[in-house]
């Protein structure tokens, strides 16, 4: 009746898992009753969860993303205290399966429902408003994009209370993960959530493209969409050529694992080197999907706290479209120690360095942006010149993994453990602090305390450097990854000082936390009444904070690069807006369950598979499909908002941005 | 510096032979006068020497394009501060053909001079091309089992478990798979790492010319007994290393398809030991999954040497 399942899948007997799980389910009660108890549910519902509007999506993706990073995060300090403590004659306080899940869990969620949510949610939220449009191609289904991905970080963290989590690394490499070697249910719900969520992302990928493509403000040429623009374009099209990949090789482990096939296993044919190359075709693509976008965030900050254009703009959208295409080509740099072969190794060795040269373009033009400029140290700055300070060691390393020789002495070591955690956190955490902060003000209307995100900034700046340093080299030393117990106490005193970094990490979270307590408390003294607190250059700043559920009143005309820049400076000389144009009613897509209950029964059915018990697996499909059915039939589209309202909304926003536009004329 | 368990500084040669007992005293007491390893800054062979100057030579390379970077980047965020009334104001400066030309080639030039080492390196250090030298090459086989190494001397006609002999200054030519899952031969000092495959055979050509122990491990998480995966690797002097396959044939266990079963049960912390005699084509039938043919002509009763220490503390 129930599978696999029994009482034995509960942790009762382990207070680190059980204790986690309780306090989580009693956060999610306490916060589910207070929502209840303030009556907040039905606007949740409408705005929310059902809501088809790409920036509450990007929103919903965001949270989900940063309730996330402390799952993640509380498995990172427990890697760190597990090695400082288990060093020569120690075991430390985390046996070996414990140990291997959370590696395994913490790799998996920061990249899959962390750094991926955050960067779809950046993409969601802003790249419709820098277009100049109403929302994404397919609205509908970016609900259910964001749910299906929400079902994934879901049956993860039921892992933690049921059962157990893969202990096979975040990549699943068989054999280990093969039935022999790994028979409990760890590994099925690894490939079950990220097939659940994968799902959504290569649904996101379609809608992207689509939009970038296809839907842009009049007079959008591709020529004059913003870098962040280009860099989503970028990113959509690789994760559209990459995830199936992934999805692929996840579907081949699983008809191994359920219905005894070889792709993978040691006997009957299987070949596991045959996954280590679909893997890694996903995988290091994987890394370009999260790092462009942070190039396009840095790309806004760079221009729009220098008060200049972008440097070099062409050049921009061309070494992104070039890291876009050769991302693809490099894959093999992953497993150099295979034996490949000197050609082999040699050929995809130069193309993963070759990737170094566009992004060394790109540094080089954000140091020339702010060249001439007039640079204000608001907190996105701090970012920008950190990440570019420290992005540049993490290619260094990067390219010194790229060269075969060196990486047969520094493959998968603590060195290599570093020089992704550099590019990581260096290059897209930095992204997204930076971002967080420069968009929330559109988002919600009144901007982040700026000392406080100066303490968050510090805190990671500083804590990543103690963390990860060290490693390097231990890395030198011989350390290789994943290691439950220390060999060598020499190293001791490096660990420890990792710990600290990594404590320090945590103090910067919980500062982000506070700040965003703080800010809200003195939301009132904070407020972006203008729509366009950082002085911006890109559509985004030229409507209202927070913008209209339609964004835009009237499509705006876009002539040149800056679309907004160009025709707020118009503006200011003329000391008048543009001529107020006439209004339309605006068709607007409506809300739909249809995202939530079919993210609910793909949970059911990843559960039930996950558990063997079949006919829930069968129960949670029909559900699924049969919303499918149900929403394909639906007679109500879109809804109507009549020209009145648009109207009165416009103008008051036209009030308010001649009185802004006014002041800047003035003060010029 | 400590010398328990599996630490830096230990011994482990626990067998009951004589020449063996000796050498290993004599390996206890250079181990101890030399201390720990700095592992891959250390090289003490031609490949893991080479691969170090690769590394330097590459950073110093990069180095000389990045420290400028850096300071070039904190200095115009500075100077071009909003508050700094001397910095000259350029609000529409955004292209210059000049700079354009210089920002693709600096990386371009470098990515080139680097691309340049990284094929000669390649082609110079592949793991499966034989060295150069004038001392025929020693044969191993290594097959990385859950969770020990096991390491066969064909020609010797012996094996080891989590202990790899090799004379100093000779080149040792290793075929590699895995009976298991896979993991990653590796003992930084020497250079080179390769992976371990089941069903699948690697190469890799390394040469140790300074005695001493040092350590070798697993690089490819392979499962909960991984970091029980630590071997030690002894470089002896040749005469030595000729005493110790001479003193080790025909004692202890024998490896035959049997023992080999007995081995390869799962077990962590292996304490090294020696097998005097090794059914032929052991390594062959790990790679094609054949073994329990096996056996060792005058066959002694297997003994099981293996004693494991469980994993959790």
């Amino acid at each position: 009746m129930f599978g696999k399942l029994s009482w034995d899948a509960i942790p009762f007997h382990d207070p680190i898992p059980l204790i986690t799980s309780m306090v989580m389910l009693l956060a999610i009660a306490g916060i589910a009753f207070w929502v209840w108890r303030k009556g907040w549910w039905p606007y949740l519902w409408n705005e929310y969860i059902t809501s088809t509007d790409h920036k509450r999506i990007g929103i919903m993706y965001i949270v989900m993303a940063l309730i996330m990073l402390v799952r993640g995060f509380a498995d990172a300090i427990m890697m760190r205290a597990q090695q400082s403590l288990a060093i020569g004659a120690s075991q430390g306080f985390l046996p070996p399966e414990h140990y291997n899940q959370i590696f395994s869990a913490h790799g998996t969620i920061m990249i899959f429902f962390v750094a991926m949510p955050f960067v779809i949610g950046f993409m969601n939220f802003v790249v419709p408003l820098q277009l100049g449009v109403r929302d994404v191609a397919f609205p509908t289904m970016n609900n259910v994009s964001f749910w299906l991905s929400a079902s994934g970080a879901l049956l993860i963290n039921l892992s933690l209370f049921i059962g157990e989590f893969a202990r096979t690394g975040w990549l699943g490499f068989p054999p280990l993960s093969e039935k022999e070697f790994s028979p409990g249910v760890g590994v099925d719900y690894y490939l079950v959530a990220l097939q659940i969520s994968g799902v959504g992302t290569v649904l996101t990928a379609v809608n992207f493209v689509t939009t970038i493509l296809k839907i842009r403000a009049p007079g959008m040429s591709y020529l004059r969409m913003p870098v962040f623009c280009w860099t989503a374009l970028a990113s959509n099209l690789i994760m559209l050529a990459a995830f199936p990949v992934l999805t692929v090789a996840l579907a081949q482990l699983m008809l191994d694992r359920y219905l005894g096939f070889h792709f993978f296993t040691n006997d009957g044919g299987g070949n596991s080197m045959l996954y280590m190359n679909l893997i890694w075709i996903w995988g290091h693509p994987e890394v370009y999907i999260l790092v462009l976008p942070a190039f396009g965030i840095y790309s806004e900050v760079a221009a729009t706290f220098s008060g200049k254009p972008l440097f070099g703009y062409r050049s921009m959208v061309f070494a992104t479209m070039v890291i876009c295409i050769v991302s693809y080509c490099v894959w093999l740099h992953h497993f150099f120690t295979m034996g490949a072969g000197a050609d082999i190794n040699a050929v995809f060795g130069i193309a993963s360095m070759i990737i170094g040269i566009p992004t060394g373009v790109k540094i080089y033009n954000w140091l020339f942006t702010m060249y001439g400029g007039r640079v204000r140290f608001n907190v996105p700055v701090y970012y920008l010149l950190g990440f570019m300070l420290t992005f540049v060691i993490g290619g260094l390393t990067g390219v010194l993994l790229a060269i075969p020789p060196v990486d047969f002495v520094v493959h998968n070591s603590l060195f290599l453990v570093a020089h992704f955690h550099q590019v990581i956190i260096g290059g897209v955490v930095f992204a997204l602090m930076a971002g967080y902060t420069y968009w929330f003000p559109k988002a919600f209307g009144f901007t982040l305390d700026e000392r406080l995100g100066k303490a968050v900034f510090w805190c990671w700046f500083i804590g990543f450097h103690l963390a990860f340093m060290p490693l390097y080299v231990l890395g030198f030393w011989g350390a290789t990854r994943r290691l439950q117990h220390i060999p060598d106490p020499t190293w001791a005193p490096y660990l420890h000082v990792a710990f600290l970094g990594a404590a320090i990490i945590g103090l910067g979270i919980v500062l982000t936390v506070v700040q965003l307590l703080y800010s809200i408390k003195t939301r009132d003294q904070r407020r972006d009444v203008t729509g366009d607190p950082w002085d911006g250059r890109t559509l985004e700043w030229l409507t209202l904070s927070p913008p209209p559920h339609y964004n835009f009143a009237v499509l705006p005309d876009v002539h040149g690069e800056e679309a907004y820049w160009t025709r707020k400076q118009t503006a200011i000389k003329q000391d008048q807006l543009i001529e107020e144009p006439d209004y339309q009613p605006i068709e607007m897509p409506v809300n739909t369950p249809t995202g939530v209950i079919v993210a609910f029964f793909a949970s059911v059915c990843g559960f039930a598979v996950i558990w063997y018990i079949w006919w829930l697996a069968i129960l949670g499909l029909i559900g699924a499909f049969a919303i499918f059915v149900w929403y394909a039939w639906r007679d109500e589209h879109e809804h109507i908002i009549p020209v009145e309202e648009v109207r009165a909304n416009a103008r008051e926003r036209r009030r308010i941005r001649m009185e802004h536009l006014h002041n800047l004329s003035q003060s010029t | 510096m400590n010398s328990s368990g599996f630490m830096c500084g230990t011994s482990f040669v626990h067998q009951p032979l004589h020449a063996a007992r000796r050498i290993s005293l004599f390996v206890i007491t250079g181990l101890i006068l030399s201390g720990c390893n700095r592992g891959i800054l250390d090289p003490i062979g031609p490949v893991a020497a080479a691969e170090k100057t690769i590394l330097i030579n590459s950073t110093a390379i990069m180095l000389a394009i990045i420290i400028p970077t850096m300071i070039a980047t904190v200095a115009f965020a500075w100077w071009f501060r909003r508050g700094n009334s001397k910095a000259t104001y350029l609000p529409d400066w955004e292209y210059s053909g000049a700079v354009e030309m210089v920002v693709w080639g600096i990386p371009i030039l470098t990515i080139m001079l680097l691309g340049g080492i990284a094929w000669i390196g390649s082609h110079d250090l592949e793991p499966s091309r034989p060295l150069k030298s004038n001392v025929p090459p020693l044969k191993v086989e290594v097959v990385s089992l859950d969770w020990k190494w096991l390491f066969i001397y064909p020609d010797q006609g012996i094996a080891t478990v989590n202990q790899l002999v090799v004379p100093a200054g000779t080149p040792v030519s290793y075929r590699l798979t895995s009976g298991t899952v896979w993991n990653v031969f590796w003992v930084p000092q020497m250079g080179t790492m390769i992976y371990t495959m089941p069903r699948m055979t690697t190469r890799l050509n390394l040469q140790a010319d300074r005695p001493g122990v040092y350590e070798g491990l697993s690089a490819h998480f392979s499962g909960d007994g991984f970091p029980g995966m630590q071997f030690k690797t002894q470089v002896l002097p040749p005469d030595q290393f000729a005493m110790w396959a001479q003193g080790s044939r025909g004692q202890g266990a024998v490896l035959d398809g049997a023992g080999y079963a007995e081995l390869s049960k799962p077990s962590s912390y292996v304490k090294p030991m020696i097998y005097g005699a090794v059914a032929p084509g052991l390594f062959d039938s790990v790679v094609a999954n054949r073994l329990p043919m096996l056996h060792v002509p005058q066959a002694a009763p297997p003994a099981n040497k293996i004693s494991a220490e469980p994993a959790g503390g």
